[in-house]
C-alpha cells in the first residue's frame, strides 16, 4: 500500500462556506434548457393552435404579440440564470479551467457551465422568435 | 492532369443548367433562392479558407501564444463571429418568406392537386373553370398564385426554375405564387414521397407571353376537336367501348371521367403521364402496360386489346390536340 494520496485532497483553507454545493445545484445546470424547451413550446402551440382554428389568411397579429410576451420573459430569466452562473464562475479568486477536485472548484465549474447554458438558451429563444418577426399571417 | 481537370470542370456544372435547376432561376422567387444559395456558398467559402489557414497556422507556429490572446480569439472567432454569421443567414432566410407568400391582390387563378401519380390543374377562365394535367402554362412577367391540394396522400410542388416548393396535403389549401421572367419549358417534381412512383410524378410548366398564354389558356377551354380521318373515328368509339371514359373525360364527347387526367387536348402536350415524350408508341406503352411506366399507377392495363385497336386509340388521342 502506497503512502500516498489516499483520501480527499484537502480543500483550500480560503474557500468561502458559501461554495459549498449539494446534490439539488445540479438541478440548476437544467434550468437554461429548460426556460429555451418552455419558450418553443408556448410559441409553437400558441401558433399552432391559432392557425388550426382560424382562417388560413387570418392574420398573426395576437400571436405575435404574444409570442414577444414569452420571449420577454423567457430572455429576463435567461439574463438572469447567466448572471448567477457569471457570479459563481468569478467566485473566490481562480479563472483557470475549474477542474480541481475542490469545493470550491466545483462551485466555479457549475457557475461557468450554467453561463454557457444560459447563453446558448438565449440564442435559442432569440432565433426561435425570429419568424414572427416576419411572419404576418397564418398562410 | 491539368488537361483532365479542364474537361472536368465543365460537366462539373453542366448539372447546374436545365430545365429543372434552382441555380438557372427564370423566376422571380427562384432568383431570391438563388441569391440566397449563392451567399451561403461564397460565405462558407470563405469560413472554411479562415478555419483552413488557422489550422496550418496552428500546426506550423513554434512560438507560444499568450493566454490571454488565445482566450480572446476563442471568444470573437469561435462565438461572436459565428453567432453573428448565423443570425444573419437566419434573418436573410426569413426575409425571403414574406415576398414568397406574396400572392397579389386577385384571387388564386389556378387551382393544382396533386394526385397518385400526376397533376391535375384548373385555369379560372371567366365563370368557368378548364381543366388540364401534367402540363401547366404561366404567363411571364406577371405573379399568377396558385392554391395547392391533394385528395389521396402528401405530395409537394416545386418547379426549381420557377420558385418555392410547398407541399399539397389532404384536407388543406396551401398556396404558392410563380412569377416567371425568362419564357420557356420547365420540368417539376413532387418532393415529398407519396407511392412507388413518386420519383415519376413530374409535369412540366411552359412560361410564355401573356398573350400566347391566353390564346392557349382560351384553346385548352374548348371542347375536343372531331375526329378528322376514320381510324381516329373508330379510335373515339373504341375509347368509348373499352370504358376509358369512365376515369377520363374528353369534353364534348360522351366520355366525362374525373379519376384521371382529361384529355380532351392530351395531343398538345409535350409529355405523357409528365415522363414520356407525347407520341404514338407513348400512348400505345400508356394503354397496354401503363405499370411499366408508373409502378402501382392507377389505370389499369389494357392487354385484351388488339394491336390495331390499341393503334387506333392512340392515333385518336394524338389528334386530340
Ligand atoms: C380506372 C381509371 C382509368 C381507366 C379505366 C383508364 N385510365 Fe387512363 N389514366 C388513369 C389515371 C389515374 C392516369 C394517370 C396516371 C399517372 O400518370 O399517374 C391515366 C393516364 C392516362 C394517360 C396519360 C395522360 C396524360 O396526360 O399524361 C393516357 C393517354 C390514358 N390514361 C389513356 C387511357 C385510355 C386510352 C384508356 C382506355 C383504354 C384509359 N386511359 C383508361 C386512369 C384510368
Ligand atoms: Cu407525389
Amino acid at each position: 500500500m502506497s503512502p500516498v494520496s489516499q483520501g480527499a485532497p484537502p480543500e483550500t483553507p480560503r474557500d468561502p462556506a458559501s461554495t459549498a454545493e449539494t446534490e439539488e445545484s445540479l438541478w440548476w445546470l437544467a434550468s437554461a434548457p429548460l426556460a429555451w424547451v418552455l419558450h418553443l413550446l408556448a410559441t409553437y402551440l400558441t401558433a399552432a393552435n391559432y392557425c388550426a382554428k382560424a382562417a388560413e389568411d387570418a392574420s398573426l397579429t395576437g400571436v405575435r404579440l404574444a409570442i414577444a410576451g414569452y420571449t420577454a420573459v423567457a430572455l429576463l430569466a435567461l439574463v438572469l440564470l447567466a448572471r448567477r452562473g457569471w457570479r459563481r464562475h468569478r467566485a473566490g479568486e481562480s479563472l483557470g479551467p475549474h477542474d480541481f477536485d475542490t469545493r470550491a472548484d466545483r462551485h466555479r465549474f457549475l457557475g461557468f457551465t450554467l453561463f454557457l447554458l444560459s447563453g446558448a438558451a438565449i440564442l435559442g429563444v432569440a432565433f426561435a422568435a425570429l419568424p414572427a418577426v416576419f411572419m404576418e399571417t397564418c398562410r | 492532369m491539368r488537361n483532365r481537370a479542364l474537361t472536368i470542370a465543365p460537366l462539373l456544372f453542366a448539372g447546374c443548367e436545365g430545365v429543372q435547376s434552382a441555380l438557372a432561376p427564370a423566376g422571380r422567387d427562384a432568383e431570391r433562392i438563388a441569391n440566397l444559395f449563392w451567399a451561403m456558398v461564397v460565405g462558407g467559402g470563405v469560413v472554411w479558407l479562415i478555419v483552413m489557414a488557422v489550422a496550418v497556422y496552428g500546426a506550423r507556429a513554434k512560438h507560444e501564444h499568450s493566454e490571454k490572446l488565445a482566450g480572446r480569439f476563442i471568444l470573437w472567432g469561435g462565438v461572436v463571429f459565428p453567432t453573428v454569421t448565423i443570425t444573419a443567414l437566419l434573418i436573410g432566410g426569413l426575409a425571403l418568406l414574406p415576398p414568397t407568400l406574396d400572392l397579389g391582390p386577385d384571387e388564386p387563378r389556378l387551382a393544382v392537386v396533386g394526385e397518385q401519380f400526376w397533376w391535375r390543374a384548373r385555369y379560372r377562365q371567366g365563370d368557368q373553370w378548364v381543366e388540364v394535367a401534367n402540363e401547366l402554362h404561366l404567363p411571364t412577367g406577371r405573379r399568377t398564385a396558385m392554391t395547392l391540394e391533394s385528395p389521396d396522400v402528401i405530395h409537394a410542388f416545386w418547379v426549381p426554375s420557377l420558385g418555392g416548393k410547398v407541399d399539397t396535403i389532404p384536407g388543406r389549401t396551401n398556396h404558392i405564387a410563380y412569377e416567371p421572367t425568362r419564357a420557356g419549358t420547365y420540368r417539376g417534381a413532387c418532393t415529398e414521397y407519396c407511392g412507388q412512383a413518386h420519383a415519376l410524378m413530374a409535369f412540366h410548366v411552359v412560361a410564355e407571353e401573356p398573350a400566347a398564354f391566353e390564346t392557349w389558356l382560351a384553346h385548352q377551354a374548348e371542347p375536343a376537336t372531331e375526329p378528322t380521318d376514320a381510324e381516329a373515328t373508330r379510335g373515339a368509339a373504341l375509347f368509348l367501348e373499352h370504358g376509358c371514359g369512365a376515369c377520363h373525360a374528353v369534353r364534348g364527347t360522351e366520355a366525362a371521367g374525373v379519376i384521371g387526367p382529361d384529355l380532351t387536348h392530351v395531343g398538345s402536350r409535350a409529355h405523357l403521364g409528365g415522363v414520356l415524350p407525347n407520341d404514338t408508341a407513348s400512348l400505345v406503352r400508356f394503354i397496354r402496360e401503363p405499370e411499366a411506366i408508373k409502378p402501382d399507377v392507377r389505370m389499369p392495363a389494357f392487354t385484351t386489346l388488339s394491336d390495331a385497336e390499341t393503334a387506333a386509340i392512340a392515333h385518336y388521342l394524338e389528334g386530340l390536340r
